[in-house]
């Protein structure tokens, strides 16, 4: 079968630059702390929401709604619009995490397409499986920590699609279980839709021309004169520990997660949807990394090789990795 | 000693490696002296850790029960591999004691019947709590991050629909959980070769920004607050929206002590200053802090007039 092209919709603009490029169906959120994506200037009010859906459809591209944080008690109402809104523009699908949420679109909303969101940390069968037990999801969106042998193991033993990230992020930290960013900086992750709140990053130049970058009141990580500062997220900076010597990526290293090589094999596992992360991203950079990937798509169901050098460059002067989908040495 | 007691104490799992006869001791000391009504029990952290004490485990909940204690088994946290899938299920079919879940894949394999939700699911709001309910769920514990004016609201509705709510209020906070092991990754060696050396840290590893600043403790696959979380202010106000359980979580302290210190404030025998003293002179290995319960940056500490 055709996997489908599932692209990051950050705004009305990307929606569109996206759709042109290529992709088979592009994913946004609202304007507020329903989606995990909770940034300042981005996302979409609800009639951008309206438009953008209309665009996407006279162009054959669906649109999945991501409304994947967690409401706490007394603001469930945010989050129950959020879906209904989905319902009334047509949204092809939404993407949700919460099992309230969950529970409130298979009973009310029983029509609209369900997607596990990533943020539900549903990493084995048996995870899976409640979810389409429970709430009858189609869709679930696997971490970013399985190899290709066992994606395929999971394949065969649920009943539901698949969707694997294959650009962007690379993190090893169970998704939706993260309350670093609330540690620091006041502001959750799963319940604001924020990590690493750019309102709290600093970056605090030393006389000796070094940069420390930092967030809330904790330094993540310093950089040299000569050497380009990166923005502090709490699992990608540099610590001390008693055993070594110097500070080190106590978590992981800055480097992006490209799984290009790996289409054939993902294709051939089973894999119905890839995921394109970068919401946060620019128009061009969307124009760019949808554009390539519908290209290596289509060359790798055509039977043709890859052309990939567009999406290694891409990368370019940036570290990459297959991640987790090409073994298990990083664990 | 004798503490009279008005609200439920309970003693949390212990989440980082001890060797088994650091826990055996532990655990004999707790049900002959700390005045807590529930022990959880279980290694939540990391499936390779889990022969070590489970030949133990019948022995050490016998003596809890004969010190008068109720015994909670809890789950692992992180179920991916085969193995932890069996684990699991096996778990579930648990009929000697209650169990509390802390993996989604629990709630398939329990299917219904009734079991405890843990902290490490997402309970953050009334509609999650009455599915769960529905399904079995007879207690919850809050995520360490849900806020005070949440956990209120919570506790009506569980009230309402004859679950408890049970808060930390005691403890580093769970911050994070990875696939990673971060222990074998300071060792530079993998998970799959770890030789157990997060057994070197009882307490925790260190991970302090490269200014000084003390910050996280790395717990194998898990990240914790360096901080202690203490709630012994806010005990009265926890009291009064209908929070059913404080949770004591143990750490390298005299626990003992920290028990009867909570135990004391919950009974009313002293306020939240005296409880804070206490606390204070056991000379605790991290500070104190209660931001996440006032909506604010966990690490913070607020005093008692926030409370």
């Amino acid at each position: 079968m055709r996997p489908e092209l599932v692209c990051p919709a950050g705004t009305p603009a990307a929606l569109r630059t996206a759709v042109d490029a290529g992709a088979d169906a592009v994913y946004c959120g609202f304007q507020n702390a329903t989606n995990a994506r909770n940034f300042p200037g981005l996302n979409f009010t609800p009639d951008e929401l309206a438009q953008g859906v209309e665009y996407a459809h006279a162009r054959g591209t669906k649109v999945l709604l991501a409304v994947n944080s967690f409401p706490t008690a007394g603001r469930f109402g945010l989050w129950r619009d959020a879906v209904d809104m989905g319902a009334r523009f047509g949204v092809d699908a939404v993407i949700v995490a919460d099992i309230g949420v969950a529970a409130y679109v298979a009973e009310h909303r029983p029509d609209l397409r369900l997607h596990l969101s990533v943020q539900a940390a549903a990493s084995s069968p048996e995870a899976i499986r409640y979810y389409v037990r429970e709430f009858g999801v189609k869709r679930v969106v696997l971490p970013r920590i399985l190899t290709i042998p066992e994606i395929k193991e999971v394949k065969s033993e649920i009943p539901c699609e698949i969707e694997t990230f294959i650009f962007g992020n690379h993190g090893l930290m169970v998704e939706g279980r993260c309350s670093l960013t609330n540690y620091a900086t006041g502001l959750s992750t799963n319940m604001d839709g924020v990590c690493s709140p750019a309102a709290q990053v600093h970056y605090d130049k030393e006389p000796d021309g070094s940069v420390a970058t930092r967030l809330g009141d904790f330094t993540i990580d310093r950089f040299g004169p000569d050497e380009q500062a990166g923005y502090p997220t709490i699992c990608k900076g540099r610590y001390l520990a008693p055993n070594r010597d110097d500070a080190y990526y106590a978590f992981e290293e800055p480097v992006s997660l490209n799984l290009a090589r790996l289409l054939p094999q993902l294709i051939e596992a089973g894999v119905e949807a890839f995921k394109i992360e970068g919401r946060q991203r620019s128009r061009a950079y969307v124009r760019q990394v949808v554009g390539a990937f519908r290209t290596a798509v289509d060359q790798v169901l055509a039977g043709q090789e890859p052309e990939l050098a567009d999406l290694v460059a891409l990368t370019e002067g940036q570290k990459q990795t297959q991640g987790a989908a090409a073994s298990k040495k990083w664990r | 000693m004798a503490v009279d007691m008005t609200g439920n104490l309970t003693l949390g799992p212990i989440l980082y490696h001890w060797d088994t006869d650091q826990k055996r001791d532990f655990y004999a000391r707790i049900a002959d002296e700390a005045p807590v009504d529930t022990v959880y029990l279980g290694e939540v952290i990391c499936s390779k850790r889990t022969p070590f004490f489970d030949a133990h485990l019948p022995e050490v909940i016998d003596r809890l029960e004969r010190g008068g204690k109720q015994v909670v088994l809890a789950s692992l946290s992180e179920v991916v591999i085969r193995r932890e899938r069996k684990m699991m299920q096996d778990f579930c079919a648990t009929d000697s004691h209650e169990i509390e879940l802390n993996n989604t894949a629990g709630l398939y394999d329990i299917d219904g019947r009734r079991h405890r939700v843990g902290p490490l699911m997402n309970v953050y709001n009334e509609a999650t709590l009455k599915w769960l309910a529905d399904k079995g769920a007879t207690h919850v514990t809050l995520p360490n991050e849900v806020p005070g004016t949440v956990a209120g609201k919570m506790a009506q509705a569980a009230a309402d629909l004859g679950v408890g709510i049970e808060v930390q209020v005691f403890g580093r906070a769970s911050l994070a959980v990875s696939a990673r092991c971060y222990h074998a990754r300071a060792h530079c060696r993998t998970k799959d070769n770890c030789l157990f050396v997060c057994e070197e840290d009882p307490d925790g590893m260190p991970l302090t920004t490269v200014t000084g600043q003390p910050f996280l403790m790395v717990n194998g696959i898990q990240t914790l607050s360096q901080s202690y979380v203490s709630l012994i202010d806010e005990i009265g106000a926890m009291q009064d929206m209908g929070i059913t359980h404080f949770r004591v979580m143990p750490q390298v302290a005299d626990m003992v002590a920290v028990t009867q210190i909570f135990a004391k404030r919950i009974a009313g025998d002293i306020d939240g200053d005296e409880g804070a003293a206490h606390l204070a002179a056991l000379d605790l290995a991290a500070p104190l802090s209660n931001g996440f319960w006032h909506g604010r940056e966990g690490h913070r500490r607020f005093g008692p007039q926030a409370a």
